[in-house]
């Protein structure tokens, strides 16, 4: 074969063949991009006064348009984007439960009542902390705008990650969600140096995880010659001789995710971040990172790496087990109550661990289940400990929540019904999703993982039935936090995390019918 | 592999006397130790003039970077657009406009923000 002569055209070289793209599949991910860049330019053109309203206008609409839009598509099942994205039962329930988690985490976060000085970010995230400038900036009563184009920004990028059929596609996604978030986990208002530490932190492992999701791409790439999730699958099939760059190239890929999861011993970026965060911050990425890494991690799993499931299962196995144990027994010693859920993220995330293990549908529809469960309880979890305060910011040592309980009774009552459900208490949402997970494992023959899980969802019984101990059973001193009253979004927040808790809990047919019904991934 | 055979064998040359002058003047220079001699540089000039006690740069320098990075990875798209506009058709042309709004997004910011005014 003679190389193309000078002069010749490319197209008599490489014919193009144009795309064919479902805009109404991917319209939810186009609809949030769209609102993050008229968002920049609110930024840019509008003036000081005004930008926050028009923000939370622009923000609120993209989200609920985007929510419709997902409505809209349910029940399509359709490889789209030339193979690059995959709109599945599976996709679209996760993206509907991302988008209403971040309504509510967009609600925390545009509450200005809590704190004196206005919301929960640093007006000017640039100053110096405890400079002047700072100073004067508060006292204008400044406010930072510049988190909504971030957020729409990052979830734009969630839900994309979601429904990403290819290697590349996923890895723009993951950085699109990510990035943004690093950002975030650094503007808070009160305690800047830890919030920035937690940024620095975030952005530092973020990174690394993210090369390592890079590099088994490429290696995964070098051994199927594609980077299509289905074209992955079909080759490991092919090829059923062991191959090097396919184990490296997988367990990279895995861990890639199981970074952004949580999982031990990825996990040490976690407490950190979620304690230095500011709290509307942590709410948002504990519960929808938690989401679209599982969705993304479970995807990769079942799709691409399906034919491999007896080399990951045992590793999977042994990550689980670590996770529960792990991040059970480390939140007992926890005196901070964020860094505590930070723990109970990362034990949480175990279990859900245990339902990927399965790799069966009712594995799938149970890890799903879990998912929607942990993320409005967890959302709910942070409405209170951003409300729970003292005149230097929130009060998130564990001594100052005791006597909650007779101080505020109805803030203390909801927290009781999140702390319950994620010790997976009967009558919540917890309970029904650990018991799904449970069951699946079982029938998948994983006995002996749920056994340790049982008794680490007991050891994390523990840490969370001591915060409602204390909350009720001691008497409000002079340590005791204030609940701080609430503007209508933390309010409408708080109201529907605990609500979605206890009817998951009390009628939860309806969305088991629903994921069981999306338990498949299209290939 | 055949192909390949010089290229090693120039590689193992190359290597080998890097190693066999770096060695031999280990055992035949003269040994007299001086400050210049642990600079970073030991010919020519500082890189640039290191104010006393590290100093630091002006924030200015990183968003001047950063700003020609998405200005340059524009062009990066732009130019093979450019090549083959003809055949990516309609889609293109509608794909690249989208993009560059994209761009123009962030300009609009960084210039009503004054990130391109010096002082």
């Amino acid at each position: 074969m003679s190389a193309p002569a000078f002069g010749m055209h490319l197209a008599d070289v490489v014919p193009f063949n144009l795309p064919s793209i479902d805009y109404r599949l991917i319209a939810p991910i186009l609809i949030l991009m769209g609102a993050g860049l008229l968002s920049v330019l609110v930024e840019a053109f509008i003036p000081r006064r005004g930008r926050r309203p028009v923000q939370l206008i622009v923000v609120f609409v993209a989200l609920l348009a985007a929510f419709a839009m997902v409505l809209a598509a349910a029940g399509s099942r359709a490889v789209t984007a030339e193979g690059s994205i995959a709109i599945d039962g599976p996709g679209l329930l996760l993206q509907g439960t991302l988008l209403l988690v971040a309504l509510l985490a967009a609600m925390l976060m545009a509450e200005r009542m809590v704190d004196p000085s206005g919301d929960a970010f640093a007006p000017r995230a640039s100053t110096l902390p405890g400079s002047e400038d700072e100073r004067q900036f508060t006292q204008r009563g400044y406010l930072q705008t510049e988190i909504w184009p971030l957020f729409c920004f990052s979830v734009s990028g969630m839900l994309l990650f979601v429904v990403s059929n290819d290697l590349l596609i996923m890895f723009v996604a993951l950085e699109i969600m990510s990035l943004p978030l690093y950002l975030l986990a650094g503007m808070a208002r009160r305690r800047r140096l830890l919030s920035q530490e937690a940024a620095m932190k975030y952005f530092l492992l973020g990174a690394l995880s993210s090369a390592f999701f890079l590099y088994g791409s490429a290696l995964l790439y070098g051994f199927s010659g594609s980077i299509d999730l289905p074209v992955i699958a079909d080759q490991i099939t092919a090829k059923p001789s062991q191959s090097w760059l396919l184990m490296i190239g997988a367990a990279f890929v895995l861990i890639g995710l199981l970074f952004k999861v949580g999982a031990v011993p990825f996990h040490q970026w976690v407490p950190d971040v979620y304690q230095g965060s500011p709290t509307p911050v942590t709410g948002f990425m504990a519960a929808t990172v938690k989401i679209a890494a599982f969705g993304a991690l479970l995807r990769v799993l079942y799709v691409a790496l399906g034919g491999l499931q007896w080399d990951w299962a045992p590793m999977l196995w042994i990550i689980a087990i670590l996770t529960m144990v792990v991040g059970s027994v480390i939140a007992i010693t926890q005196t901070d109550i964020k860094r505590m859920l930070a723990y109970s993220s990362i034990a949480q995330a175990g279990f859900i661990l245990v339902g990927v293990v399965a790799a069966t549908r009712e594995g799938l529809a149970s890890a799903l289940f879990y998912l929607i469960a942990y993320a409005f309880t967890t959302i709910g979890a942070f409405a209170v400990i951003a409300m729970a305060r003292d005149s230097s910011g929130e009060a998130t040592h564990l001594s100052r929540w005791a006597g909650l309980g007779r101080k505020s009774p109805i803030v203390a009552t909801a927290f009781t019904i999140f702390m319950l459900a994620l010790a997976g208490i009967p009558l919540t949402s917890g309970f029904i999703a650990k018991f799904s997970v449970f069951t699946a494992a079982i029938a998948a023959g994983d006995t002996w993982l749920v056994i340790v899980a049982v008794l680490a969802s007991l050891v994390a019984a523990f840490f969370y039935l001591r915060v409602v101990v204390l909350m009720f059973f001691a008497e409000p001193g002079p340590e005791t936090a204030t609940v701080a009253v609430p503007s209508v979004f933390t309010t409408v927040a708080l109201a529907a995390g605990a609500t979605v808790t206890v009817v998951l809990g009390v009628v939860p047919q309806p969305v088991l019918e629903m994921v069981a019904n999306a338990d498949v991934f299209i290939r | 592999m055949n192909v390949y055979t010089p290229i090693l064998v120039l590689g193992i040359l190359a290597f080998g006397f890097a190693l066999f002058s770096v060695t031999l003047a280990g055992f035949t220079g003269p040994k007299r130790y001086n400050r210049a001699k642990l600079a970073a540089y030991e010919c020519g000039i500082e890189p640039t003039p290191q104010p006393v006690g590290g100093g630091r740069f002006a924030i200015k320098y990183y968003l001047t970077a950063m700003l020609f990075i998405v200005f340059d990875i524009e062009i990066v798209f732009l130019y093979p657009w450019a090549v083959a506009f003809d055949q990516l058709a309609l889609f293109g042309l509608i794909e690249m406009v989208l993009f560059i709004i994209a761009v123009l997004v962030v300009y609009a910011y960084v210039w009503r923000r004054r990130g391109l005014e010096w002082d």
